[in-house]
């Protein structure tokens, strides 16, 4: 019995490798000085994904919300065994919060149709909300799995998973279609292929085509640009290099509940904290020097 | 994510450095297929094919930084297991390495795309092969085996390679060279493993063999006697089996180090075969050309522990304090430090150039041997080149292998004086990697062969010919024109010495044989760094400390040739003492 999956997978700042012009002086986010990486428990969502068509046969469909940027993940997925990718991209999906979003993707995933299984990254490192995967599967109505550490069988449409429960474990069952958010600690992402890497490299969305088009012929008028790119894109589709690109229309969103008018949350402020270091305060190493830290840790409320 | 490659500086220059265009052009015959053949993933130029080494060595320096080296501890500890069936069980980190390498399709490295393979030149699977080292040592001895499939590539028949070769590719199957017994090492040509046909002429095998590095793998290549009536290498002929009922492992050695990596004694017991190429090829033809591909493979396995234990002593260096600040500041501690990583970078110009000068030649060879036919000129020429690659080949290998593995053992102890006591026990890694070295000199050829070998070159016109080509470069900075104008009478003393000592006997000439092969060393290297200083100021200073603390090294070892001292052979009883009497 094959199964088909879908994933969902984000580009994100690779805020491990954070300089110093991360930050602007007004305290928001640099994006271009943040180098991005494919958000790390999105490898494991796709790599549970890969597993399940390795052993039971089906196929791997990634999908990703984000800028013509965000292909790079998507490449990055067909390199390490995905069959189809699809990046989601329109201006109208900017600011979206996890309300927001997770309706896009429920809307897109709604559009591919068929599916078994939905795996989502346990939570993404820029936002750590992991609400995304769980509202999703709200506006899909299908019964959702989180934090999996284990998929223990698939038979007659029934998923049986290991979860993590904080201190323990626990085996659930749901049928299928199941989304499933899934942790780093469930399994190990295999390596991209080089021989996929060398056959897909050159995969590109359309808007990116564009991109390229344009900073080759930077004196061309539009209508000479557009040709071109069309071109180029027809080349990609027929070596079936090329990368879907969806955008709001397609999936027929109903746009009030996109973008900034689809989030109700609201910024209320941003605090930029700069932890400085005032002076040292010296405990003895006795009881009574113990007592007065405790002490003063309960009265500035650090403690209890 | 953390990567064994882009952490890498020096290789990266190297990858940058080195005419990698010009491999790939010979690689890819000239791009005839225009990037499009049967597999779907031919490069399409050079920058493309270049963009795939780049993209390939990427893969593997994450998985050998991500997956291979933190397990690299508890494989040195556990080892693998030998069952009482005749079977061994890998351990479980090893075939999860050996998974993830298949996965990111390194199995097939140097394999064409028409079995599945990457096709990459020799030099980016030596760069891998260092790469992959530097995780885990003893992985490199199944990695680095891929030499066999290329073996398999060059001299057996199609039936064989259709059948082996995409399996190889794939991951599926690991393989050995079975070629040491227990009276055969360094001599192989006293191999005693019989071959022998029956009526219907299917070939088996019947005997044992000994230190076989993963001769527990499906696909062996067996080096047997053909010809019982034959005596010498010409009797010896190389065939395949797989891993059967008729072939057990008796033994799996207990080591020193490289514990990942299993080695067997093996037992064949009318074992079915089949033959490799021609008979009577065996040894003389088929052998060796696999052991100097796999020599250049311990030269890259030299490196990647030396650049493991290097990089260990200059944190350590760096953030152990004592009197009062960082050991590094200590000029004994700051020469031991300089010196492991200048020459780790020595080495690896060398080893790299002999991989490249490697490429050159398959890769014409493939072209004479495999291609469509040549028009008369151009058959002559690339005869002569190959004739001129193989004496150049014939030198500068023995000469990787030996000065790599011998740099690593420094550079490995050295790393543990750095640091002292934590450097004796097992909480650091810097006596796994002393222990891993141990075995580089050794197999593929101890370093006593690797200088019988090289010294061969050396005296016969090789490092001329090498050298002339490098003395006529010129360089646009004093210090760069000055340190060649040195490497050039370095040649002319080491050509003076060289007709001393063939003036004088052939014994005299084995005895000098380490001193003229360090001295030519030094040359090659000197010349390598100093065309890396012409483009990158780091670089210039590397060349510098080297040449400049070679060559008095040099001149003694000349000065000592020169002395004509023969005692070690002719006083050998009174200096060597009396043989010790068994207790």
């Amino acid at each position: 019995m094959a199964y088909d999956s879908v994933v969902c997978v984000k580009q994100v700042p690779d805020t491990a490798n954070v300089t110093t012009e991360a930050m602007r002086e007004d305290g928001t986010v640099n994006r271009g000085a943040l180098p991005t990486v494919f958000n790390p428990e999105d490898l494991h969502a796709l790599e549970s994904a890969l597993a399940v068509r390795d052993e039971y046969g089906g196929t791997v469909t990634v999908i990703s919300m984000g800028p013509p940027k965000a292909a790079d993940v998507l490449r990055d997925s067909l390199f390490r065994g995905a069959d189809r990718a699809i990046l989601l991209t329109d201006r109208r999906a900017a600011a979206s919060d996890t309300l927001a979003t997770s309706y896009i993707l429920s809307q897109a995933i709604k559009t591919i149709d068929r599916y078994d299984f939905v795996f989502c990254g346990r939570q993404a490192i820029d936002g750590d909300t992991a609400q995304v995967g769980p509202q999703c599967a709200e506006k899909l109505g299908i019964p959702q799995i989180t934090y999996l550490h284990e998929m223990v069988s698939i038979r007659d449409h029934v998923a049986r998973v290991r979860r993590s429960i904080g201190h323990g474990w626990e085996i659930v069952e749901a049928k299928l279609p199941v989304l499933i958010t899934v942790l780093e600690s469930a399994n190990r992402p295999r390596p991209p292929s080089a021989r996929r890497v060398m056959r897909m490299k050159r995969a590109r969305v359309p808007a990116e085509v564009a991109m390229e088009v344009k900073a080759e012929m930077p004196d061309a008028a539009d209508e000479q640009l557009a040709a071109e790119t069309e071109r180029r894109v027809q080349e990609l589709r027929e070596s079936g290099l090329l990368i879907e690109q969806w955008d709001l229309d397609h999936i027929q969103a109903d746009l009030s509940r996109c973008g900034l008018a689809g989030s109700p949350t609201k910024v209320h402020r941003i605090q930029a904290i700069v932890l400085t270091k005032e002076g040292y305060t010296e405990v003895q190493p006795s009881e009574t020097g113990i007592k007065e830290l405790i002490h003063e840790l309960v009265v500035d409320r650090t403690w209890g | 994510m953390a990567n064994f490659f882009l952490d890498n500086d020096d290789i990266q220059f190297l990858f940058r450095h080195i005419d990698l265009a010009e491999l790939a052009r010979i690689q890819e015959d000239d791009f005839a297929h225009n990037g499009d053949d049967a597999s779907g993933y031919a490069p399409r130029d050079a920058a493309d094919a270049v963009d795939n080494y780049q993209r390939v060595l990427e893969i593997v320096g994450e998985v050998a930084a991500e997956v291979v080296a933190p397990s690299a501890e508890r494989i040195d500890r556990e080892g693998n297991t030998l069952n009482e069936d005749g079977t061994v069980t890998l351990h479980p980190l090893v075939r999860e390495n050996l998974k993830r390498l298949s996965q990111a399709d390194m199995m097939g490295f140097i394999l064409p795309r028409r079995y599945g393979g990457l096709n990459c030149p020799y030099l980016i699977y030596t760069m891998a092969t260092e790469i992959i080292s530097r995780a885990d040592a003893s992985l490199m001895n199944l990695f680095g085996l891929q030499g066999i499939a290329e073996t398999v590539y060059a001299f057996a028949n199609d039936e064989i390679k259709d059948e082996v070769l995409p399996r190889f590719a794939r991951g599926e199957v690991t393989a050995a060279m079975v070629l040491t017994e227990p009276d055969a090492g360094s001599d192989l040509q006293a191999v005693r493993l019989r071959a022998f046909q029956d009526d219907q002429g299917n070939w088996y095998l019947n005997g044992v063999k000994r230190f076989i590095t993963n001769g527990c793998g499906e696909i062996l290549l067996v080096l047997a006697r053909s010809e019982p009536e034959i005596a010498d290498g010409r009797g010896l002929s190389l065939f395949i089996t797989e891993r059967n009922e008729q072939v057990k492992v008796r033994h799996l050695e207990d080591k020193l180090g490289i514990h990942g990596s299993p080695t067997c004694e093996l037992v064949f017991d009318n074992t079915p075969c089949r033959l490799v190429g021609e008979r009577q090829r065996g040894l003389i033809t088929y052998v060796m050309a696999m052991m100097n591909g796999a020599r250049v493979g311990i030269a890259a396995q030299s490196l990647g522990i030396a650049e493991a234990a290097y990089r260990m002593a200059r944190t350590y260096a760096h953030t152990r304090w004592q009197f009062g600040g960082p050991i590094e500041r200590l000029p004994a501690v700051a020469e031991m430090v300089t010196d492991m990583k200048i020459d780790i970078e020595a080495a690896r110009a060398l080893a790299f150039e002999t991989a490249r000068v490697c490429d050159h030649d398959h890769n014409n060879l493939r072209v004479l041997e495999m291609g469509p036919e040549l028009d008369k000129d151009e058959k002559k020429r690339r005869k002569q080149l190959s004739r001129a690659l193989k004496r150049m080949n014939g030198m500068l290998t023995p000469m990787s292998k030996y000065y790599c593995s011998e740099m690593c053992i420094r550079v490995t102890h050295d790393a543990i004086q750095v640091l002292g006591g934590s450097g004796y026990i097992k909480d650091y890694a810097a006596e796994r990697h002393a222990r891993d070295a141990r075995i580089t000199t050794i197999y593929e050829g101890t370093s006593q062969l690797q200088v019988v070998a090289a010294v061969r070159g050396v005296t016969s016109g090789s490092l001329d010919a090498w050298s002339e080509e490098h003395e006529k470069r010129t360089y646009d900075d004093h210090i760069l024109e000055e340190l060649k104008r040195k490497l050039i009478e370095a040649r002319q003393l080491i050509a003076e010495t060289i007709t001393l000592v063939k003036s004088n006997s052939t014994s005299y000439l084995d005895l000098s044989g380490r001193r003229l092969v360090d001295s030519a060393v030094t040359v090659v290297c000197g010349h390598l760094l100093l065309a890396q200083g012409a483009a990158d100021e780091r670089k210039k200073r590397v060349a510098r400390r080297f040449i400049e603390r070679e060559l008095p090294v040099l001149r003694m070892n000349c000065a000592q040739i020169h002395a004509g001292d023969m005692s070690p052979l002719e006083e050998y009883a009174l200096l060597a003492g009396p043989v010790p009497a068994v207790v």
